[in-house]
């Protein structure tokens, strides 16, 4: 049985274990935590597995490859919500939506009658939107404990402590998904900082993704269920992580209360900040030395690329032809 | 071609560093225009433990003349601040100074405005300060010891070019010879064409490109545009008349009824 030591128990650390383990590796992993947390920046994400609205600013890579991320997502944990996404603007802005929808595909135009259908609470607010009705989400929380949970019923090992991957390749082979926490071998390796926070708001119900496009201050808010509500994200070019800005929360309050005015009544549960790891091109990178193998860079998209990254280790590893990838074959 | 205190620089764009899809896509911006410039705004939150160090690293690794803005400041004492930060960050005294009045237009205050430049020379600092097209805010600027102008096209991100003509005229002629940059506002090339065969020495712009849906290229037409329009400026153009004036004789013309 091939022994893989894999550091870093966020997004993209579980999956390539689940990945591996799936190929029949004996995999040994590695965090600060000991399991999935606050610590890494994936607990902090929104979840959005959205393809198409990503091409809008991402580049094209991101849309091959993230296509697949949801029926990877279901097939592993069962946790996806395929709602498809929202994309509005306030009337002013409409501008903003024209050029979104020039940039991207797979939408429908959805006018005031249409959007009042998709999510009756919205009422008759906004006139114009697009829908991308395949698109999904998911609970970044509760899916990297389920893969978490699943991942130690197939006998992984989870240890809680600091591991040097240098050292740590020298008696075996060695993946590295320490994020930003990698910085310190990635010198090209950037922080992206993005603040996000969590409103309990039962008088509101919603049911998919929605993206406020404003030229300042684009926002999204992703529906948790039980009337509790993530907005984010801001993207600071800043490795500081230590607390969320008065502006960041005004600006993220503010879309939250232009999508509905009912969010000012919403408690404010939770407020988030951690660094997003990204090369300059904003893209992640596989990076192998002997028995070491980087992953990371994954920026914004973590939960929408790790599993087409995941598989690409495991064919690094193992050759492409070992096994045929299991989530295609799942419906 | 005016210099910026004492700086000759080798074309009229001056662009900006910020909402691009990516680093990769802002260095190929500047390649492919060859923008002589590159406008960074600092947020305070990044100064603290140089947590924006990865970001100003890459704009280094530009190799263009970097001008940090003080973008997004609403009061004098926060533009004095943030200029103090670029200075130690960017080691050099040229500062875009930027000091918004208004939160909806972000046009600027130009009272904190004159105040901030007059403090910022007093500091050794070479200021280009974010302006309106006022002939009478421009004489404050040049006393408080502004060498150079950059009044707006148009607000900022707005894309509408340049809004008031007779007053960006105006401008130029009442100073000769002070470098003119047109600063905010402009969405096309054709715009920033016309701010040059107007007579103003640069331009400044940011969102026109980074939000094009091809920044690189269109980074390059606003350069070729710039080129064009300077050209065009220093070719003494044509007076335009009322009266139709064809450019081959009439008389002498075989015509036949």
């Amino acid at each position: 049985m091939v022994e893989i030591t894999i550091i870093g128990a966020g997004v993209v650390g579980l999956c390539i274990a689940r990945e591996l383990r799936d190929r029949g590796a004996h995999v040994q992993l590695y965090d600060r935590g000991g399991a999935p947390g606050s610590h890494s920046c994936s607990w902090w994400a929104g979840g959005m597995l959205a393809p198409y609205c990503e091409a809008e600013s991402a580049a094209p890579e991101v849309l091959r490859l993230g296509g697949d991320a949801a029926s990877w997502w279901q097939h592993n944990t069962g946790l996806v919500q395929q709602k498809g996404s929202l994309v509005l603007s306030q009337h002013r802005d409409q501008g903003q939506l024209r050029q979104f929808a020039r940039r991207t595909s797979h939408f429908d135009h959805v006018d005031r009658t249409q959007i009042a259908e998709l999510e009756p609470d919205l009422g008759d607010r906004f006139s114009a939107g697009l829908f991308f009705p395949s698109e999904a989400h998911i609970c970044p929380r509760a899916t990297l404990t389920s893969l978490h949970q699943s991942l130690l019923a197939d006998g992984v090992d989870f240890t809680q402590g600091e591991r040097d991957p240098a050292n740590s390749a020298k008696s075996g082979l060695t993946i590295d998904c320490r994020g930003y926490v990698a910085r310190d071998v990635l010198s090209d390796l950037r922080g992206v900082k993005g603040e996000m926070m969590m409103l309990s708001c039962p008088d509101v119900s919603l049911s998919r993704t929605l993206r406020l496009l404003h030229p300042r201050i684009p926002l999204y808010l992703v529906p948790r269920g039980n009337g509790i509500f993530m907005v984010g994200a801001t993207m600071i070019e800043s490795s500081a992580s230590r607390h969320v800005t008065a502006r960041s929360l005004l600006e993220m309050l503010s879309a939250a209360y232009a999508i509905s005015p009912a969010f000012g009544e919403a408690e404010v549960l939770e407020t988030g900040v951690d660094t997003r790891p990204a090369f300059a091109d904003n893209l992640p990178r596989i990076q192998r030395h002997g028995n070491l193998i980087q992953v990371n860079g994954f920026y914004r998209h973590g939960y929408l690329l790790a599993p087409a990254f995941a598989r690409r280790v495991g064919n690094m590893i193992f050759g492409t032809n070992q096994q045929e990838v299991p989530h295609e074959h799942s419906a | 071609m005016r210099d910026f205190y004492g700086t000759k620089l080798a074309n009229g764009l001056m662009l900006g560093t910020a909402q691009y899809p990516s680093p990769a896509i802002l260095a190929e911006a500047f390649q492919r225009s060859g923008a002589s410039v590159a406008t960074v705004s600092l947020r305070r939150e990044s100064g603290t433990d140089r947590a924006g160090q990865d970001f100003w690293t890459l704009i280094r690794d530009l190799g263009v003349r970097v001008l940090p803005n003080t973008a997004g400041c609403h009061s004098v004492k926060e533009a004095v601040t943030t200029a103090h930060m670029a200075r130690e960050v960017f080691a050099t005294k040229w500062i875009k100074l930027e000091v918004i009045g208004e939160a909806d237009t972000l046009q600027p205050d130009v009272f904190g405005l004159v105040e901030a430049a007059r403090i910022l020379v007093e500091d050794g600092f070479q200021v280009f300060p974010y302006t309106t097209e006022d002939l009478v805010v421009a004489d404050r600027l040049l006393n408080a010891g502004c060498q150079v102008l950059m009044p707006w096209g148009a607000p900022i991100g707005s894309g509408m070019g340049l809004n008031n003509l007779f007053g960006l005229r105006a401008l130029r002629a009442h100073f000769p010879d002070t470098p003119l940059v047109i600063d905010a506002g402009l969405g096309l090339p054709s715009q920033a064409a016309q701010a040059m065969e107007l007579g103003f020495d640069a331009v400044l712009l940011n969102t026109a490109v980074a939000r094009a849906g091809d920044p690189a290229q269109m980074a390059e037409a606003f350069a070729a545009a710039i080129r064009a329009g300077q050209l065009a400026a220093r070719a003494d153009p044509m007076e335009p008349r009322d009266m139709a004036a064809p450019s081959t004789p009439v008389i002498g013309k075989a015509f036949l009824s």
